[in-house]
């Protein structure tokens, strides 16, 4: 027997499944959440809430509060309403009208339950707290408006400059859009109901109100130091939070540093510019003392802005044959009392992939964004786009119902091949790549869909109490928020490009500087990973910085799966040019000539000779400066803004097999299969727990969560005893595979991942609840599925005599 | 999350404890394994002047044999009666329902007479209390009495204890080869109780010749499904006894409504819940 020695080649660390460096400090909490970090004579700040959803403030009394022990000063609207400005709006979609004020702390009116109408400081958290029961307060009560309907009446206006309580209605037409030619999806829906070789199925349903529930309350430390002010927050979005206190504080912005260090989870909840930092950062500036907010979990339910809410109505057109003709949406969304950052817009992003993988010769979305008196709503894992993708695979499930045709066979007639890539679909968007068969196939496969089918066919025949039904998603999704001009384009007040710099230290080791400041999702080891890789340095020599305004001067932040494919992205290019300046110093060390060096696995070498040097030599040398080419600047450190030309659009397959027990209503998810296609990956162990996570608040929503008002506008759900999250105990063992067909927009060849899990599954899931008990006549369930809600929709089938 | 300002004590005997109570008055709570009391005082639901901790009586944790009698101290945490011989052997549906209480680390703090004296409807304590003729020892001011399960449940988080009581321990008769179930049905895994059903049947040659059937949260205490017991005894246990016996399970009670269930979709759920409880302890 022969060996053959193989050159010795290093490991590529792209692709690698590393555990997470950073996990070992993020589980113990052995440091720097928010909340932990105390200063010297630091005053601890906490809010009085109105209990009352819509009313007059007739009058604050905060004499008693003023007496308790340790209180240092309360503040009313009425004292901080000259320095608060308004929280801003960064898309308002609208630009025919001003959004409303979006006070911090409310001066004379209050719009949801849980606004702010007074600010206790305190020397500790619990004498703040005892000081809130002592502010005595009156509000006068308004009638509520909870109904997203009744809303739309104007029978209560609740902001009166404005007149009404719609915002907008925003319609996207394909062919007002120049997406699709012929005849519009209004005038093909017509044409179609009157068509006796066509069929149109319209249904409407709500998307409930979610709340992000994320595991690290909110956290707030603004510390007034001379001129300079230091906040640190519980947010994704520290870059832009220090730009927008500067724009609607007026505070310098060179005088301002905003740090998110560790933060414990967003899911979007965090993608905000909040009412506490404002009140924070003003009473720490009028009492020049260090002061401290940290939310309690009551107050995060009902304060923290919430996710989905919209009556969604859908009408899908096809050809008898199956051949989708034109679809359309008509969907109500529920801003809540105020404009967050997103907040009119979030419904919107679900516009341009609602039609999904399908090709569709016609289609239109109208989005009407309405004014209520609750939480402001705002971005929440997927934001739009879970929508979206709801709404047209379900409408495409309850077609091939009326049809009677296989879900799965009716999507595959109907979806974009593998061959006609790019392809522009009627919402505008131009899909770079996909292979929607490919996953499909292996999905297929995993999940055993015909022993399923069969095992389904039997249950009905034997009437068994325990039902099966298939829940089949079929998705894709726009990830890498995203290119600047096309924001532009629509009027979003921000660019999508992402910042990264790399600094080589003497000693040969690397800092990695990014935009992208992680809330959990693992960037210091992936970024670790791709720096190791381009730079041909060993993954423990490179350290990823981020979240300090100080440190990362530049950044768009972490959300809208943007952070890999842009934010990576920088990162690669950055490296590019750390080598490309490298090389120049190399050429000169080695005595070559630039062109013929040669860069590989942290080596320049001169090619077709054995002369070399190492990339920390290169490194010390430029340190040294000593023997340096003329001319060159002494330093390899280098940053890169990079602007995607497109988003991405990661895809993939999704199977449920649910149980439903007829005779209670229980929906038990027995299997769970996805085959992700989110193109190239950079570590397939965090890609494999976004899934996971994705997954788990996705089958939520389908079957666990919602935040439920009363007529008076109170939150009656809102203690994480009543507002129902699952927990590993209440989900399967996920089936989770890959198909890699990279994007072809940016180098990684990456697509996102963070949201993919969570926009596919909840379909998949209705879906399957559906075709368990459709046979009994049972047409839709609204979400959650609850056992309750499963059980009354067999029952009124069964009184209405059962399936058609 | 921050609770009212209060004082706390732990004492070392039950007589320092009753007398701590004493003094305090009406404004004491005690704490046991405080897992459904804290989330009260934090949330500020209540705000006591003084917390009494029992966790420093030795006395009131342990399961012993005391002639046909099982014996648990009321600070006894499940997660020791979980893995206690002589609940396995005896008390098999006591060890059912606490298999069902929350998760692992709640199993570990929270105690049986807690739970029982903290008398939430939705607990999973009360019915197998109540099913198997468990006894109260309460020891207060006046001394130390025994007041049965049946007594002992007086209301919604109301029970026989008085302002200075302490329940001191739980006296169960062994139902030693008795075939029992608890059957609970909840949103989520980790949950509280929806509805709930204990089922102890005694079968001689095939035939029920006694049956217990306790029910959660069908009311603001915990309830004794008469009428089903009642038509299962002298009956085999097949499936459509079982049934016919169950259709039973909502006379008498007044199930509460929340968001989660009305209360006629939880007296059909005790219906179904019954019959498979029936069926499940007949094995």
């Amino acid at each position: 027997m022969t060996t053959t020695a193989e050159p010795a080649t290093p490991v590529s660390e792209i692709g690698r499944a590393r555990t997470r460096k950073e996990d070992a400090r993020l589980i113990t909490g052995r440091t720097r959440w928010t909340d932990n970090i105390t200063l010297n004579g630091m005053l601890h700040a906490a809010m009085v809430r109105s209990p009352v959803a819509h009313g007059r403030i007739t009058s604050i009394d905060v004499s008693e509060a003023k007496k308790m022990p340790g209180v240092v000063a309360v503040f009313t609207g009425a004292d901080l309403d000259s320095e608060q400005s308004g929280l801003p709006c960064a898309w308002p979609i609208n630009a025919e009208a001003t959004p409303p004020r979006h006070v911090s702390i409310a001066v004379d009116k209050v719009n949801f339950a849980g606004e702010i109408i007074a600010v206790v400081v305190a020397r500790s958290a619990a004498e703040a707290r005892d000081a809130v029961d002592a502010v005595e307060f009156d509000i006068e009560p308004l009638e509520p408006v909870i109904d997203l309907n009744d809303a739309l009446t104007d029978r209560t206006v609740i902001h009166s400059e404005l007149g009404t309580n719609k915002w907008v209605t925003f319609p996207f037409d394909s062919v007002a859009a120049g997406a699709t030619s012929g005849p519009s999806a209004d005038e093909v829906i017509a044409a179609a109901e009157n068509d006796p070789d066509s069929v149109v199925v319209t249904r409407t349903w709500r998307q409930q109100r979610l709340i992000p529930a994320f595991m690290e309350p909110r956290s707030v430390v603004v510390d007034p130091t001379g001129e300079q002010l230091t906040v640190w927050s519980s947010t994704q979005i520290p870059h832009v939070l220090r730009t927008m206190l500067g724009v609607t504080l007026g505070l310098p912005e060179h005088k301002l540093r905003v740090i998110a260090p560790d933060v414990g989870g967003g899911f979007g909840g965090k993608l905000q510019v909040i009412p506490e930092e404002i009140l924070t950062i003003l009473v720490a500036n009028k009492l020049r003392r260090p002061v401290k907010w940290t939310e309690t979990r009551s107050e995060s339910l009902v304060s923290g802005h919430h996710g989905r809410d919209q009556i969604q109505t859908v009408t899908i057109a096809a050809k008898k044959d199956g051949t989708f003709t034109a679809l359309k949406f008509d969907f109500i969304a529920d801003m809540g009392a105020y404009f967050g950052l997103f907040t009119p817009a979030v419904p919107v992003f679900g516009a341009f992939i609602g039609p999904a993988v399908y090709k569709f010769p016609a289609y239109k979305a109208v989005f009407t964004d309405v004014f209520t008196n609750k939480t402001p709503t705002d971005a929440y894992r997927g934001a739009g786009r879970p929508e979206a993708t709801f709404a047209v695979e379900r409408i495409v499930d309850e077609l091939a119902a009326v049809l009677g045709r296989d879900p799965m066979d009716l999507r595959k007639q109907n979806w974009i091949k593998n061959t006609e890539f790019p392809y522009t679909n009627a919402g505008g968007l131009t899909y770079d790549s996909g292979n929607y068969e490919a996953a499909t196939e292996k999905a297929l496969e995993l999940f055993d869909y015909e022993g399923l089918r069969r095992e389904q066919e039997e249950r009905r025949r034997n009437n068994d109490p325990v039902q099966l039904g298939i829940g089949i998603s079929v998705f894709t999704e726009m990830c890498g928020l995203a290119p600047s001009r096309l924001l532009g384009a629509l009027g979003a007040g921000a660019g999508g490009w992402e910042h990264a710099a790399i600094r080589m230290l003497p000693t040969g080791k690397v800092e990695v500087v990014t935009g992208s400041s992680a809330h959990g999702q693992g960037h210091e080891t992936a970024w670790s990973q791709i720096v190791a890789d381009k730079l041909g340095v060993p993954f423990e020599d490179v350290e990823v910085l981020h979240g300090d305004t100080q440190v990362s001067p530049k950044g768009m932040d972490t959300y809208g799966s943007r952070s890999l494919p842009v934010g990576g992205t920088a990162v690669v290019k950055c490296a590019e040019k750390v080598i490309e300046k490298a090389k120049k110093v190399a050429a000169h060390l080695l005595e070559a000539d630039e062109s013929d060096i040669d860069f590989a696995a942290g080596r320049f070498s001169v090619r077709g000779t054995d002369k070399g040097i190492t990339i920390q030599e290169v490194v010390f040398a430029t340190f040294l400066s000593h023997n340096f080419p003329e001319g060159v600047e002494p330093s390899l450190d280098s940053e890169y803004t990079f602007d995607p030309e497109n988003f991405s659009f990661p895809h993939g397959t999704h199977l449920a097999a649910i149980e439903v027990d007829t005779e209670t209503g229980k929906v038990h998810l027995r299997k769970y299969v996805c085959v992700d296609d989110i193109g190239s990956v950079v570590n397939p162990l965090i890609a494999e727990g976004q899934i996971h996570g994705g997954l788990a608040q996705g089958i939520a929503q389908a079957l666990y969560e919602e935040a439920n008002y009363d007529e008076q506008g109170t939150l009656v759900n809102g203690t994480f005893v009543d507002y129902t999250l699952p927990s590993a105990a209440d989900l399967p063992s996920f089936i989770t595979d890959r198909t890699e067909t990279p994007a072809t927009t940016n180098p990684l060849g990456v697509k996102g991942v963070g949201e993919a899990g969570t926009i596919a599954s909840t379909p998949a899931i209705v879906n399957g609840v559906l075709d368990a008990i459709r046979h009994l006549g049972v047409e839709h369930v609204e979400m959650p599925c609850t056992a309750q809600r499963v059980w009354r929709a067999i029952q009124e089938a069964e009184q209405q005599g059962g399936a058609q | 999350m921050i609770p009212a300002k209060f004082d706390y004590v732990k004492p070392a005997s039950l007589a320092d404890a009753v007398a701590a109570l004493q003094q305090a008055g009406d404004d004491a709570k005690i704490i046991a394994g405080g897992q459904s009391l804290l989330p009260v005082l934090r949330l500020r639901m209540a705000a006591p002047s003084v917390v009494v901790d029992l966790g420093g009586i030795a006395e009131l944790k342990g399961i012993r044999e005391d002639g046909d009698k099982v014996v648990i101290g009321a600070m006894t945490p499940y997660y020791d009666i979980l893995r206690d011989d002589l609940v396995k052997q005896h008390l098999t549906l006591l060890a059912q329902a606490v298999a069902t209480v929350a998760d692992n680390q709640v199993r570990h703090r929270g105690t049986l007479g807690g739970a029982l004296a903290h008398a939430d409807p939705a607990g999973d304590l009360g019915a197998p209390a109540l099913v198997l003729d468990a006894e109260m020892v309460i020891t207060g001011p006046g001394g130390t009495r025994t007041v049965a399960a049946a007594d002992f449940f007086q209301g919604l988080f109301s029970t026989a204890l008085g302002e200075a009581d302490i329940l001191t321990e739980i006296r169960f008769p062994k139902f030693t080869g008795w075939r029992t179930h608890y059957e609970k049905f909840n949103r989520t895994a980790q949950a509280w109780s929806m509805v709930a059903v204990g089922v102890a049947l005694k079968i001689d040659g095939g035939t029920i010749s006694e049956a217990r059937v306790g029910l959660t949260n069908m009311g603001d205490r915990p309830l004794r499904a008469t009428a089903v017991e009642q038509a299962l005894v002298g009956q085999q246990a097949t499936a459509d006894v079982a049934k016919a016996a169950a259709a039973h399970a909502a006379e008498g009670t007044a199930a509460p409504s929340d968001a989660d269930a009305a209360a006629d979709y939880r007296e059909h759920l005790a219906r179904v819940l019954t019959g498979r409880a029936v069926l499940a302890a007949a094995g």
